[in-house]
């Protein structure tokens, strides 16, 4: 058997189905192919792009999404990050609560989305009913019919989920921290501020930076939550670039300007990609 | 200090089960009281009728069976052409290795809409839209990078001197692979598989697009648009129903594997 014979049925499968389909949708970024001209597929050169830069139901999911993902990120980071310090330092039976937290994350986004939507249902969702109760409201509220709270349910239910997964990479950094650098630090009268700043912090960075790098890149792509929970709505008001791509290549079948947009969030998911790299390199280097 | 985290963690595991205890409360309760104002927090008359109509009149059953026929092929055919080429990435130069882990890499973080539209062309030429493998195939592809990266940091583990061994035995290297090496990394492939099982049981955006008759339908699709046909009318306790149901699965596989699930997402994140 040939070397490169053991990768034969790997590059099939990646060519098949990742290479080709993700070249074949940057090449008809420049062109136009839509149910308007009778899916002819003609060469438009860079008219896709130019109308994307004019297009500002684009521009308005670009900042749903930036939103989205700084605020749910760290919201999920410092969450997770407190989690993982509590439980290391203070739990006992670590493997109970890993399995509990654990639950959220292992169940399917579009399941999240149903489970959340009922919560936040203005009527009937039992979020309205403990929030009156509790005295905090007056009335209910309609939460996913407002542009605001549509994206705070979102934001949450995103949270919800991927809070354990931030949770379960910190943790498995801080247990691989050597215990006497701790000690060492307690013998020169060290406080619990001055061990986090000096041991706990740069030994966990690696982590963090997988955590964060992960986590920035799916909440930029994110689709299932919000086409289940809202559908982009109310008014595009937690519409993300997926969903608006989506929208376009597969209800509107502007195949073309669809492409164009998913190339666009492509590029400036790598750009933010590359940023985050390089400061991770930066960072190892002074660091190790 | 100590209380303080305690109850933290406390609370927040508390949070991670509430949504789905009260889904569980409401999936019992009957049509008339899911939808009653003030909302009860105990239900009054606990029924399985919504869990009879999911079962009986509606096709959640045949949601399941898709999904985990789809998900189980995938996972194996993802596991099948992975551990092939990591275990022959093992063993080149660590400069090759890190150049196809960066590609593979990248390939793994590209959103799935990317490869969307040109897949749907592809599985309607074939004939394969309402078809299993025309998600089978998509899906084990689309795992392949992770998968990869997974095993080969498992075989980089094992030790070379064994295929030397292996060798003089008069064994050809892929009975070494077959004989030796897959039964050495069987805890890493049944992490690897685990999380591709559970990565093709949650996908939603492929499934929706490439399977649209009832029939066809897998788990995650059919629940969400299970509220679709009713526009006015929701069907709220059947929803939680199937919520619940659909989540059974997963939860049984956290309780049992959720050390090997561990395993899987640090061992992700240390490579």
């Amino acid at each position: 058997m040939k070397r490169y014979a053991w990768f034969i049925p790997a590059l099939v499968l990646v060519t098949a189905v990742l290479v080709y389909p993700a070249l074949r949708t940057l090449a008809l970024s420049f062109f136009h192919l839509s149910l308007g001209n009778g899916f002819r597929l003609e060469f438009g050169g860079l008219d896709n792009f130019v109308r994307l830069v004019g297009d500002s139901r684009f521009r308005a999911s670009l900042v749903v999404t930036g939103f989205f993902t700084i605020v749910s990120v760290t919201i999920e980071f410092i969450l997770g990050l407190l989690l993982a310090l509590a439980v290391n330092g203070f739990v006992r039976y670590q493997g109970v609560v890993r399995t509990t937290l654990l639950v959220p994350w292992t169940l399917p986004t579009a399941i999240i989305a149903v489970l959340w939507g009922w919560i936040f249902n203005d009527q009937y969702g039992v979020l309205n009913e403990l929030l009156i109760r509790s005295g905090v409201l007056h009335s209910p509220i309609a939460w996913l019919a407002g542009p605001n709270t549509a994206m705070a349910a979102i934001i949450l239910a995103d949270v919800w989920k991927t809070v354990p997964f931030v949770f379960i990479i910190l943790l498995a950094g801080l247990q691989r921290i050597p215990q006497d650098l701790y000690e060492a630090l307690e013998m020169d009268g060290a406080g619990a501020w001055a061990k986090f700043r000096y041991v706990t912090w740069p030994y966990l960075m690696p982590f963090v930076f997988v955590s964060l790098t992960f986590r920035i890149i799916q909440a930029f792509s994110i689709f299932d939550l919000v086409y289940v929970m809202t559908g982009g709505g109310p008014g595009g008001a937690t519409e993300t670039v997926s969903v608006y791509a989506y929208q376009t290549l597969m209800r509107y079948l502007d195949l073309g300007y669809g492409s164009t947009i998913v190339v666009a969030t492509v590029l400036l998911l790598a750009t933010v990609a590359l940023g985050l790299y390089a400061l991770l390199v930066r960072r190892y280097e002074r660091l190790f | 200090m100590r209380y303080f985290a305690r109850f933290f963690v406390v609370i927040l595991s508390v949070i991670a089960v509430a949504p789905l205890v009260w889904h569980g409360i409401s999936s019992v309760k009957p049509a008339a009281e899911v939808t009653r104002i003030p909302v009860t927090l105990v239900p009054a008359h606990p029924t399985l009728s919504n869990y009879a109509e999911l079962f009986g009149r509606r096709a959640f059953f045949s949601y399941c069976l898709n999904s985990a026929v789809i998900a189980a092929l995938a996972s194996i055919i993802c596991l099948a052409c992975s551990s092939l080429a990591s275990y022959r990435l093992a063993r080149v130069t660590a400069q090759v290795r890190s150049l196809i882990s960066s590609a593979l890499l990248v390939v793994a973080f590209f959103p799935p809409i990317v490869f969307l539209l040109p897949l749907y062309e592809i599985i309607r030429a074939v004939r394969l839209v309402n078809h299993p493998w025309g998600l089978i195939i998509p899906y084990a592809a689309l795992n392949l990078p992770m998968a990869t990266l997974l095993l080969t940091g498992y075989f980089q583990q094992i030790p070379e001197e064994l295929e030397e061994a292996a060798a003089m035995d008069g064994l050809t290297p892929f009975q070494t692979y077959s004989r030796i090496i897959l039964p050495l990394a069987a805890p890493a492939l049944v992490t690897t598989g685990i999380l591709v099982f559970i990565f093709s049981w949650n996908e939603f955006m492929f499934a929706l697009t490439f399977m649209n008759l009832e029939s066809t339908k897998t788990v995650t699709v059919g629940i969400a648009t299970l509220s679709g046909a009713f526009a006015e009318q929701v069907p709220w306790g059947l929803l939680a129903a199937g919520v619940v149901a659909s989540s059974v699965p997963l939860i049984v596989f956290v309780l049992f594997l959720q050390r090997r699930i561990v395993a899987g997402l640090t061992a992700g994140a240390r490579n």
